[in-house]
């Protein structure tokens, strides 16, 4: 099997006396979608910002992009890219503008920049809505599009934090056919969600509990597990067991 | 290097294409200009008079005359009766009464010396001030074209000089009002709302998530505010030498040092209220309220603060713009150097490094 992309092991996250993540350890691999599941409260976005390099962990290991979160989270920003539910499109800017200043941020040159602009606008079909400010496409346009320029400067992981809140079942779907081209390519998708449809659609999912990850596994193993019909059976008999309140 | 151009041509692209906040942003500084300049002026003109005459003789014809000419005055009535007076006031006819005794002249020739009464309306404490000080100085410049024929012995007549504004116009002290005002208002309010808005769209996530610094967010943020900031400098300046006839007498090279350090100094507050706010709306709040209300009221321009209570006054020490505009006043109307403003000029850096440091310290802590 291929190096893991994130490794983490035993990794916790304490604030004063409330450990909001604790000793989770899990691996990804190259072109899998991992769902990363839990109720709210349950630590997934603490666990995700110190993926992310934005905070250190309180004590283990992880490693992301084969860099080390405690030493190098510059180097892992360069390598991850990152969408969460409220889109990260300028709205007052025009579609062009957008993916040129994100490309831009991440500091590809300009040939790379106009190559892959090129490519993106006609990847999603954009051709006639480069002029047009962001604010005015519709939602699902917008959501694709964010989803394209997070993974404008190719990263090896891509972080997805519940990117189709708000969005119509058909929209999702092909949102999800987005994800998948993005994994044939070899990036890893490391999402969050609520919809358990979408937890469906992932290769392997974890789902955490008052900050422990208590399942990890392919949707169907864990149904076996579980021995439930759904993700949505599996999901509740955890969370049920939950002690902290939703914030 | 580059990635920082990119960053602060998305931001002009956000300034530009707010055209209201760009409109009101221009507009602002002139409207100010205009409004103080010819509008609201602390300079009293043409006020009713009523003069009560009891000498009818040359002396106080003069005496009248001089007060007449002077477009302070407008005289309502020239030879009325005392017990008209309260009556005129009170109906609001008239703002000051003066009443020359029927000794008037006799008072000057044997005894060197003459009362004439002021009554001055004072329900209004500010302008009758002022009224009774325009009608004492011409009284006592008459007086004083009286004395080269009078040889009195041990007389003093004060031989005043208004120096720097001898006219007593309004605008030398407004305008450097109005700068600090300006700057303030454009520099700690757009750049605190232009940093929350990231916050609440959810960019600012992607931002961090980047292997773009924060501190050039900071920085990309405060570039096209510092420049419009010094357009709107250069545009009050303009108005003030060509509209209000108000020349810069000092360095204009100290004048826009001066300013860029105020500049720098709004900037930081700005940067403060972003990381202790999480919305839009908040953060105009707190820039209005925490920075608009004091800069009005705390720096000395509408409201001297030496007439303050003392707990007020100690307070005003802590508004930056309370400095700057000693500093312009300084430089801009008295055309002083650098060596008259170096202890403002320490403060308002000494400031600027705290808030500074403050806010770079908040925004990683806040953020990251």
């Amino acid at each position: 099997m291929a190096e893991p992309v994130i490794k983490t092991n035993k990794l916790i996250k304490r604030f004063g006396n409330f450990v909001a993540v604790n000793e989770i350890s899990f691996e990804t691999y190259p072109g899998e979608i991992f769902g990363f599941l839990g109720a709210n409260g349950a630590g997934k976005t603490t666990a995700m910002r110190m993926l992310c390099g934005l905070s250190a962990p309180t004590s283990g290991n992880a490693t992301v992009a084969g860099f080390d979160v405690y030493k190098y989270p510059e180097k892992i920003k360069q390598n991850i890219g990152y969408m969460s539910q409220k889109f990260s499109l300028y709205e007052d800017l025009t579609v062009t503008e957008n993916i040129r200043f994100y490309a831009g941020i991440y500091g590809l040159g300009n040939n790379e920049i106009k190559e892959k602009s090129a490519a993106l606008i006609n990847q999603l079909g954009l051709q006639n809505e480069v002029k047009t400010l962001v604010a005015s496409l519709p939602l699902g346009w917008k959501q694709k599009l964010a989803f394209s320029v997070a993974i404008i400067h190719q990263p090896k992981i891509v972080f997805l934090d519940e990117p189709t809140g708000g969005v119509d079942p058909v929209t999702r779907r092909q949102f999800w056919d987005l994800i998948y081209d993005a994994a044939d390519k070899g990036v890893t998708v490391f999402v969050t969600t609520h919809y358990m449809d979408e937890a469906e659609y992932c290769n392997r999912i974890s789902i955490m509990v008052d900050g422990r990850i208590d399942a990890m596994g392919t949707p169907a193993s864990l149904k076996k597990q579980f021995s439930a019909s759904s993700m949505d059976e599996v999901f509740y008999h955890l969370a049920r067991s939950a002690k902290r309140s939703a914030d | 290097m580059k990635q920082l151009f990119t960053f602060v041509k998305k931001e002009f692209y956000h300034v530009f294409r707010d055209r209201k906040t760009l409109l009101m942003l221009f507009g602002m500084p002139i409207a100010q200009i205009i409004l103080f300049g010819f509008a609201l002026t602390n300079e009293i003109k043409g006020s009713k008079i009523l003069i009560v005459d009891y000498a009818k003789d040359a002396a106080s014809q003069q005496l009248i005359t001089k007060l007449s000419s002077s477009n302070y005055f407008e005289i309502e009535k020239s030879f009325a009766d005392h017990n008209q007076i309260e009556a005129a006031f009170k109906e609001g006819k008239i703002k000051l009464a003066i009443i020359i005794p029927q000794s008037f002249y006799d008072d000057i020739q044997h005894f060197n010396k003459a009362q004439v009464q002021v009554i001055a309306d004072a329900s209004d404490p500010n302008m009758a001030t002022t009224l009774t000080n325009y009608a004492t100085n011409i009284i006592a410049g008459y007086q004083s074209s009286l004395s080269p024929t009078k040889k009195i012995p041990y007389r003093i007549v004060p031989q005043i000089r208004m120096l720097y504004n001898p006219e007593l116009k309004g605008a030398p002290n407004f305008v450097p009002g109005v700068m600090a005002l300006v700057l303030m208002l454009v520099c700690t309010m757009m750049t605190s709302i232009a940093i929350v808005r990231e916050k609440e769209m959810g960019t600012m996530e992607i931002l961090l998530v980047s292997p773009f610094k924060p501190v050039f967010v900071i920085i990309s943020k405060a570039i096209p505010y510092l420049l419009l900031s010094v357009i709107n400098l250069i545009i009050i300046l303009l108005l003030s030498v060509f509209v209000l006839d108000l020349p810069v007498k000092g360095s204009i090279l100290l004048l826009f040092g001066a300013s860029t350090l105020f500049i720098l100094t709004s900037l930081s507050i700005g940067l403060i209220i972003s990381t202790v706010t999480t919305s839009q709306q908040s953060a105009m709040m707190a820039s209005a309220m925490g920075m608009m209300l004091p800069t009005m009221l705390l720096t000395g321009f509408m409201f001297p603060v030496e007439n303050m209570p003392v707990p007020l006054q100690v307070l005003s020490n802590i508004v930056p713009s309370r400095w700057y505009y000693i500093i312009i006043k300084n430089v801009m109307i008295k055309g002083l150097g650098f060596s008259a403003i170096w202890k403002e000029t320490l403060i308002l850096f000494g400031m600027t490094v705290i808030l500074l440091g403050l806010s770079l310290k908040n925004f990683k802590n806040r953020l990251a």
